[in-house]
């Protein structure tokens, strides 16, 4: 008998196997007296050497370089031999094995946090050494990401990108975790990935690990406790699936030829050739503030034009839309000195950074300005968090007097979108960010995990202001993309281009799925199915329209 | 006692890969060999965790010592090792 558990899925596609759950720290144990120390330290010993191997065995495995040097450093520290004589001191004053292992990282542990700086945020590194040692001797699993030599459905309550620096696609084929929503770390890792995944699924930690699940990351369903034949069944048909839409190539078009733009999500040159593997037709949404992150000073125009010139080069002949800096509320920046915002989501960010320092907007389209022209890529600029005609009008003015020669708005905020027509009389098109036009149409804080179903991009109300942009491009004849990342949902995509939504920017990965989904319908269907979408009552029945 | 002073010359400091670099060769040496900043206790160069704790910047003077055959070649592999920018060194 199997039961069903239900979360939001954020990333579409089956993965069917046993699940295990990532482990917590250990709690130490209460203390108890040791009466051959000899064993005791032979005890202790070997745990750490088990810490060791693991995590030699974790950077064997990693692909990526840096990664594996990092974890190798872990491992030299958890093999110290002072590390082990301190432990052994310890274990000859009477301590068992856990608490001389915990006492010995805390003498290391006083040193670093004392050093500050770097050394201070390596406490993090020793805690985990210290909490591996400790669940060994327990015999616990080690906390982390489990790495049990076979393809499984990671659950958790939450991720963080700490966990999963070195997850390895090869063995987590699912992910689903407790709270999370769908623009969390863990959604957003799982589109990069390309792994099915659930969020805000509750009950998906009390599943004894090893259970097998079937995981559907469109509908948002955990199936507990399928039988192994039913599982390896529907696994083999997803890969079917999946193998058929990576294969399909072309323009993006629905079955009677409607063509829909598919484009790709990049944040520099380096996913360039993932866009180019998913015959992406472009790129719909550049983000530029990578190269501003973590800078006490705005990078110099040579700087600028030469990360801008990489892109264009790579994708000379296409599309590239170019979003100018979106700082502000979760991507501070240094040199903006925005600290101090009660309520930065609210604050001065994207383009309203330009109200206080309009020389950061000038510099930037000065350098794409020139970037473009030592290149041949057909570059549009367009700018974050844009509220009313006014501020559209100026941020056309400030791109056409650069010498570029098309600039748009993105559709994050409520009133920009329900003026989309208004707005379209001074920019040549939009560009709807669902994540933030969600936050801001449900006044529901991405990060806040709790309102997770607020944030579903079915819900009928986000699906409303979208069509009110689509009918305001479709009057006039100007393109209205979506580069948010409902657009890499294969279920919502056809919705998305019933409401006149022309062109669809997501992470590579996504491409394949969302082409094949838009191939399956014609254009008077996805119409049809975006009406009956936005008359929905709630999301679930919304989606319900599209299975 | 055969000793070498030395400026750490690794841009991020005797942290992360050069005091992985750093620590793996003295390790690999046929001595005991010993580093210490200023005035505090020396600890064994093949220690991880002491080496880190010793919170070298780039710039920072450390002191390496050993004893016995070969003693000479060792520190002065690891002196040579310590003064390069090991972060630069890809």
């Amino acid at each position: 008998m199997s039961e069903v558990l239900t979360g939001i899925g954020v990333c579409a596609g089956i993965a069917a196997g046993p699940l295990l759950r990532i482990a917590a720290a250990p709690a130490l144990p209460a203390p108890v007296p040791v009466t051959d120390a000899a064993a005791e330290y032979t005890r202790a010993e070997a745990a750490l050497a088990e810490v060791v191997a693991e995590l030699g065995r974790r950077a064997d495995r990693a692909t990526d370089d840096t990664v594996a040097e990092v974890l190798r450093a872990e491992a030299l520290m958890a093999g110290d031999e002072e590390l082990r004589d301190g432990v052994r001191e310890l274990i000859d004053d009477g301590h068992d094995a856990p608490h001389a292992i915990d006492g010995a990282f805390a003498t290391f542990r006083e040193a670093f946090a004392a050093a500050g700086g770097y050394l201070a945020e390596r406490v993090a590194d020793l805690d985990d050494l210290r909490d591996r040692a400790v669940a060994v001797l327990l015999g616990l699993p080690m906390p982390g990401v489990p790495a049990p030599g076979h393809p499984y459905v990671l659950a958790a309550r939450d991720l963080a990108p700490a966990d999963t620096a070195d997850l390895d696609p090869e063995q987590v084929i699912g992910l689903v975790t407790e709270v999370g929503g769908p623009t969390s770390h863990t959604a957003i890792l799982a589109r990069a990935l390309g792994l099915p995944a659930v969020v805000a699924c509750s009950g998906a930690l009390a599943v004894p690990d090893g259970t097998i699940v079937l995981l559907d990351g469109s509908s948002g369903q955990v199936r507990v406790g399928v039988d192994e034949a039913e599982a390896r069944a529907a696994a083999d048909a997803a890969a079917q699936v999946a193998a058929a839409a990576s294969g399909s190539t072309g323009p993006g078009q629905t079955s009677d030829g409607y063509g829909v733009k598919l484009l790709a999500n990049v944040g520099s040159a380096k996913n360039v050739p993932a866009a180019d593997e998913a015959h992406a037709e472009g790129v719909g949404l550049f983000r530029t503030e990578l190269l501003f992150l973590d800078r006490a000073q705005e990078p110099a125009l040579d700087e600028q034009i030469a990360a801008y010139r990489d892109v264009f080069t790579a994708m000379a002949g296409r599309r590239v839309v170019i979003r100018t800096l979106d700082a502000g509320a979760d991507k501070p920046l240094p040199f903006l000195n925005q600290d101090g915002e009660p309520n930065p989501a609210l604050g001065v960010r994207g383009l309203r950074v330009a109200r206080q320092r309009p020389d950061v907007l000038t510099t930037q389209l000065a350098a794409i300005a020139a970037a473009r022209s030592q290149t041949g890529a057909d570059v549009w600029v367009m700018a974050p968090m844009v509220s009313t005609l006014a501020e559209a009008t100026d941020f056309a003015t400030a791109v056409y007097d650069a010498g570029l020669p098309k600039a748009g708005v993105m559709i994050e905020v409520p009133a920009a979108a329900l003026r989309a027509a208004d707005l379209l009389k001074v920019v040549d098109f939009l560009s709807i960010g669902t994540n933030d036009l969600s936050q801001y149409t449900f006044a529901a804080d991405r990060m806040c995990g709790d309102l997770a179903d607020l944030l579903d991009p079915w819900q009928p109300a986000l699906l409303q202001l979208i069509g009110v942009c689509g009918e305001a491009g479709r009057a006039v004849g100007k393109p209205v993309g979506v580069c948010g990342e409902a657009a890499s949902d294969p279920l919502l995509a056809p919705v998305l281009v019933g409401l006149g939504v022309t062109s669809l920017s997501m992470s590579p990965r996504a491409i394949g799925p969302v082409r094949a989904a838009l191939a399956a319908r014609t254009e008077a269907e996805c119409r049809r199915l975006a009406a009956s979408a936005v008359a929905a009552p709630d999301a679930a029945s919304a989606r319900k329209l599209a299975v | 006692m055969p000793t070498r002073t030395v400026t750490v010359g690794s841009s991020s400091g005797l942290h992360a890969r050069p005091a992985k670099i750093f620590v793996e060769a003295a390790a690999k040496a046929p001595v005991k060999v010993t580093i210490r900043s200023g005035d505090r206790k020396p600890v064994p160069a093949k220690s991880m965790l002491s080496v880190l704790a010793l919170g070298a910047k780039q710039g920072t003077e450390v002191i390496l010592e050993a004893e016995g055959d070969g003693a000479d070649e060792a520190l002065d592999s690891l002196a040579e090792l310590l003064a390069k920018d090991l972060d630069a060194d890809v």
